[in-house]
Order: C-alpha cells, then sequence, then structure tokens
C-alpha cells in the first residue's frame, strides 16, 4: 500500500522539551484495589522516537499509556510529557496539555452516536474553526488513512480495521507531538494490520512523532524497526541490513508490573534473560 | 463445591456509601458551576431538551388525563355521600397542581430519561468513549451533563403545566359527563380555588424533580463498572434512586412550603 500524503506536513516533534524527552516516567507506581499494577516503573521516550510495549494481557500496558495522558494518576512518582510535569496537574492544564497528545484506544472509542467526520472533527469544532477549514481537513486526514469514502458514514458501519483507522485519523488531524497506539492492529487481519503499521511508521518518519504503541504483535514492531517511510514512493519500505538500526524504534517489556526490559531490537534479539528469549520465540 | 460466603464489614459499606455521597454531590455542584464557565453547549442543551421535552410529551399526557380523571372518579364517589360533587373541581384543581401533576410528571421523567441517561453514559464509560472525549481535551461534565441539567429541570417546569391541564381537563371529562357538574361551575371552582402558593409549589417542584432526574441519571452513567451487566445495573439504579429521592424530596418541599406559608 502506498499511504497519500497530508498535505500540511510539519516535523512536530523538533522542539526540546525542558526534561529533554517527549515523555519521562519516574519511579511511577500504580495499584487498583490493592493490586499492584505498575510498580516502580521508569523509563524514557525521546524525541521522534517510537517506542513499542509488550507485556502479557494485564500487565498495565494499557494503565502506561493512561498515565501518560493523564486520564490515570499515579499512586506515586512523576510523569512528564513534553517537559511538563502532568502528575499533580489539574484536569483543567491536562486538558490543554491534551491538545498536543494523540491517542487511538484499544476499541477505537470513536463516537457512536456521530458521524465518521464529526468524530474526526472532534477536537476541531470545540475549537470553533471555520467550518470550510474543518472539511478540508477531515477529508485531507481522511485520504491520509484511506477512508475518504467514510466520511458520512456511522461508526456501526465500518468494520474493525476501519475504526482503527478513523481513530488514527482523529487522533493525527491537528498533528500532535506525541501519539499513543493502544493495540492498534489487535484482532485485524494482516494486510489491515500492515497498512496501520505502515500509517504509523509513516507518522515516526515523516512528521517525526514521538509514539509509545502498545502491542501484543512482536511481527509488528520488528517491522517498525526494519522500515522506513520512503517519502518519494510513498511507500514503507525495507532498509538494508547494515542500517536496521538507524530508525528510532525501541522496545519495552512489562513483567508484573516492572520493566524488565527497554532496549532496541538488536539487543531484544541478544537478550540472555528466559523470560524475554521465550517472549521473543 | 464448598460455598464460601465473603463477609463484608459494616465501615466498608458506610465508606462505600459517604463516597458515593461525595461523588454525586461533586457532579451536582459542578454541573450547576458549569452554567457560568464557558464553553456553554447549547446545541446539546437543544438536543436534549427535544429528547427529553418533546419525547416525553405522549406519555404525560396520558398520565396527565388519566389521573385527572382517576382523582375527579375516586373524591366524586365520596363527595357525592355528602351531597357536595360541585366540590370535585376544588379538589382535582389542588390535587393535581400541588402534587400529583409535579410527581407524576417526575416519575414517569425518571422512568423514561434516568435510566436513558445512565444507559447512554454508562455505554460510553465503558466503550472508553468518555476517555477519549476528556483525551481530546473536552470536559464530559461540560459536554454532557450539563445540558441534560438544564434540558431536564427546564423541560419538566413545562410538561408539568402541561400535565396540570391536562389533569384537570380529564378531571373535567369525569365530572361533566359522569356527575353532570356544570361546566362553568367546574372551571370557576377551580380559578377561585388555586392561590399564588399552590401555582408556586407546583411549579418549584419540577424544577428541583428535573434537577435530582439528571443528576442521578447522570451519576449512575458516569460510575458504571463492569460492561454490559454494568449499565444494566446502573439503569436500574438511576430509575429506583430518582424515584425515590422525588418522593423523599416532595415530602420537604411541601413541608418547607406549608412552613413558610402556613396550612390552607
Amino acid at each position: 500500500m502506498s499511504a497519500p500524503t497530508l498535505p500540511s506536513e510539519n516535523p512536530a516533534a523538533a522542539v526540546a522539551s525542558p526534561s529533554g524527552h517527549a515523555i519521562e516516567f519516574d519511579n511511577v507506581s500504580i495499584a487498583f484495589d490493592e493490586k499492584v499494577v505498575l510498580d516502580s516503573v521508569s523509563f524514557q521516550l525521546a524525541h521522534g522516537e517510537t517506542k513499542a510495549i509488550f507485556g502479557v494481557a494485564g500487565s498495565g500496558k494499557s494503565t502506561l499509556l493512561k498515565l501518560a495522558i493523564g486520564l490515570l494518576r499515579p499512586d506515586s512518582g512523576r510523569i512528564f510529557v513534553l517537559g511538563e510535569e502532568i502528575t499533580h496537574m489539574s484536569e483543567k492544564e491536562l486538558f490543554e496539555l491534551r491538545r498536543r497528545v494523540g491517542i487511538v484506544f484499544q476499541e477505537s472509542a470513536l463516537f457512536d452516536s456521530l458521524k465518521v467526520y464529526e468524530n474526526v472533527a472532534f477536537r476541531l469544532m470545540e475549537e470553533k474553526i471555520p467550518a470550510e477549514e474543518i472539511e478540508r481537513r477531515v477529508r485531507e486526514v481522511l485520504r491520509f488513512v484511506e477512508l475518504e469514502r467514510t466520511y458520512d458514514m456511522f461508526p456501526s458501519e465500518l468494520s474493525g480495521g476501519m475504526r482503527r483507522r478513523v481513530a488514527i485519523a482523529r487522533a493525527i488531524i491537528t498533528q500532535p507531538e506525541v501519539l499513543l497506539y493502544d493495540s492498534p492492529t489487535g484482532g485485524l487481519d494482516p494486510v489491515t494490520s500492515n497498512t496501520i503499521v505502515e500509517l504509523i511508521v509513516k507518522q515516526r518518519d515523516v512528521y517525526k512523532t514521538s509514539a509509545l504503541m502498545v502491542t501484543h504483535r512482536l511481527q509488528d514492531a520488528f517491522t517498525m524497526a526494519t522500515h522506513d517511510f520512503d517519502k518519494a514512493t510513498n511507500k514503507m519500505v525495507p532498509l538494508p541490513k547494515g542500517k536496521r538500526g538507524e530508525v528510532p524504534m525501541s522496545f519495552l517489556i512489562l513483567r508484573d508490573g516492572k520493566v524488565i526490559f527497554d532496549g532496541d531490537a538488536q539487543q531484544l534479539v541478544n537478550s540472555r534473560d528466559e523470560y524475554i528469549r521465550e517472549y521473543v520465540s | 463445591m464448598a460455598l464460601e460466603l465473603e463477609l463484608i464489614s459494616p465501615i466498608d459499606v458506610a465508606k462505600d456509601i459517604a463516597l458515593a455521597v461525595q461523588d454525586y454531590t461533586v457532579l451536582s455542584a459542578q454541573s450547576l458551576a458549569n452554567f457560568f464557565r464557558r464553553p456553554l453547549y447549547m446545541g446539546d442543551m437543544l438536543q436534549q431538551a427535544d429528547l427529553i421535552g418533546v419525547g416525553s410529551l405522549p406519555i404525560v399526557i396520558l398520565t396527565g388525563l388519566s389521573v385527572g380523571a382517576l382523582l375527579a372518579l375516586n373524591s366524586a364517589s365520596s363527595l357525592e355521600r355528602f351531597g357536595a360533587v360541585t366540590l370535585i373541581g376544588q379538589l382535582v384543581s389542588l390535587g393535581m397542581v400541588t402534587e400529583l401533576g409535579p410527581l407524576i410528571t417526575g416519575l414517569m421523567v425518571a422512568g423514561r430519561n434516568a435510566s436513558g441517561m445512565a444507559s447512554e453514559l454508562g455505554s460510553m464509560v465503558v466503550t472508553e468513549q468518555i476517555d477519549a472525549m476528556r483525551a481530546l481535551g473536552t470536559d464530559p461534565a461540560k459536554k454532557l451533563i450539563t445540558p441534560r441539567v438544564g434540558a431536564t429541570a427546564f423541560m419538566l417546569f413545562f410538561l408539568t403545566i402541561i400535565a396540570d391541564l391536562l389533569g384537570l381537563i380529564g378531571g373535567y371529562a369525569v365530572a361533566h359527563l359522569l356527575f353532570g357538574v356544570d361546566t362553568q361551575q367546574y372551571w370557576t371552582s377551580i380559578w377561585q380555588t388555586l392561590v399564588f402558593r399552590d401555582v408556586f409549589t407546583g411549579l418549584i417542584k419540577p424544577v428541583l424533580f428535573g434537577f435530582i432526574i439528571s443528576t442521578v441519571g447522570c451519576y449512575y452513567g458516569m460510575s458504571t463498572k463492569g460492561g454490559t451487566q454494568g449499565v444494566g445495573r446502573s439503569t436500574t439504579q438511576a430509575v429506583v434512586a430518582s424515584s425515590v429521592l422525588i418522593l423523599i424530596v416532595d415530602f420537604f418541599v411541601t413541608k418547607l412550603i406549608f412552613a413558610i406559608f402556613g396550612y390552607r
């Protein structure tokens, strides 16, 4: 597939934050009903980097994303997003920060009573942008995810993969500096998964968006680590063997609420940890 | 298979109740405070007003007519024994305007709309749409709760007026057709009976009931847990809690009005 272009290409993540990272977790812990979900989790996401987060079901991957956008508050530790500490921010301050961060939820979380264009335009409508401008940008971003024909449809009329792509369109319409993907390819067929992986790679390589991507599919993350987006052909292309470590892609593995691995693809493959070796195989 | 019973500490139950009351109070206070904060979602409020007001009209018309007619029928059988059947108009008007009109309309709208709000918002919670809204930088309390509170309180006021009027018409139909009460006598007795405090009592209640219906419906919706089963539970709880609260508040408001204006 060749992904269409967004005309307003504007590499967003070039702005350096005071902490020097797009996202930083510092000893973050959270528990629900006395069950510890994340236990002293620390990691950094560099600007322009995409970090794939792995772990078995219930290991706290989605919780980590919700903490990163301030939908949940940690019991202890500090979280920095785009240089600002969000740990003690009021909901009103968080609303402002969230304008610079996009999220794609596991089940898409599209507003089922709104049409596709209203879903995608939601943030622009809230910002009272003129209707013509909204329509132009919605059509652009829907073209980007190859779903312009769904403009007037309701989410219930779309397939799972289409809903996921509409959710991506909704997240990227304002060109956020950070994107959070919660299992963007989960439960999808290989062709649709590949389309979505290509969109994520394009966001990473063309728009330089920093991203955290929760996934169960190791093959998707390895595809992202071994491919980059070629603007000339408008396609995701495999990297030559010697250049595979050059894409800004890293891996993080959670086990029992703790980070047991944080590194690049090469380090992951060479890890001697039995659990990781079993996971990778 | 051994049956395991888990004992729940009364302190934990008390804590849960206190927490729920606290959360409900915060949600209610926020919903009111948001009327004075921008943005005010007038479009959403009009949409809800249409859904709650126009949508509830058929059921309010039917119950208003029925209750007025039943009130006339039941009181007439007693009044007839004393040869005072001409007093039907007084009884129906007082009963409908001060008590039954607001109460029946409130309970009907509670059954229809508190459940609707709880199920709609509950579904949004379990499908992460509320989280998505927050993530998109929009306050769900402003966008979803305040328009519902404003629309319900506003529309219940007018629905109650319609229910009162139809109750009086229903009472008239029974009084005139079954007991031969003169038309002019019936309506004149109503006009002469009702005073400011009756109308005031009858119109302050729907505003309070509207507030209760919407805040309770939204509270249970927003605190939904546990998937589709949780949505069903929230819906039932919203109807039960709003109906009970309406009855309790009705008693205290009536008592307060009596304390302010004195007994008739």
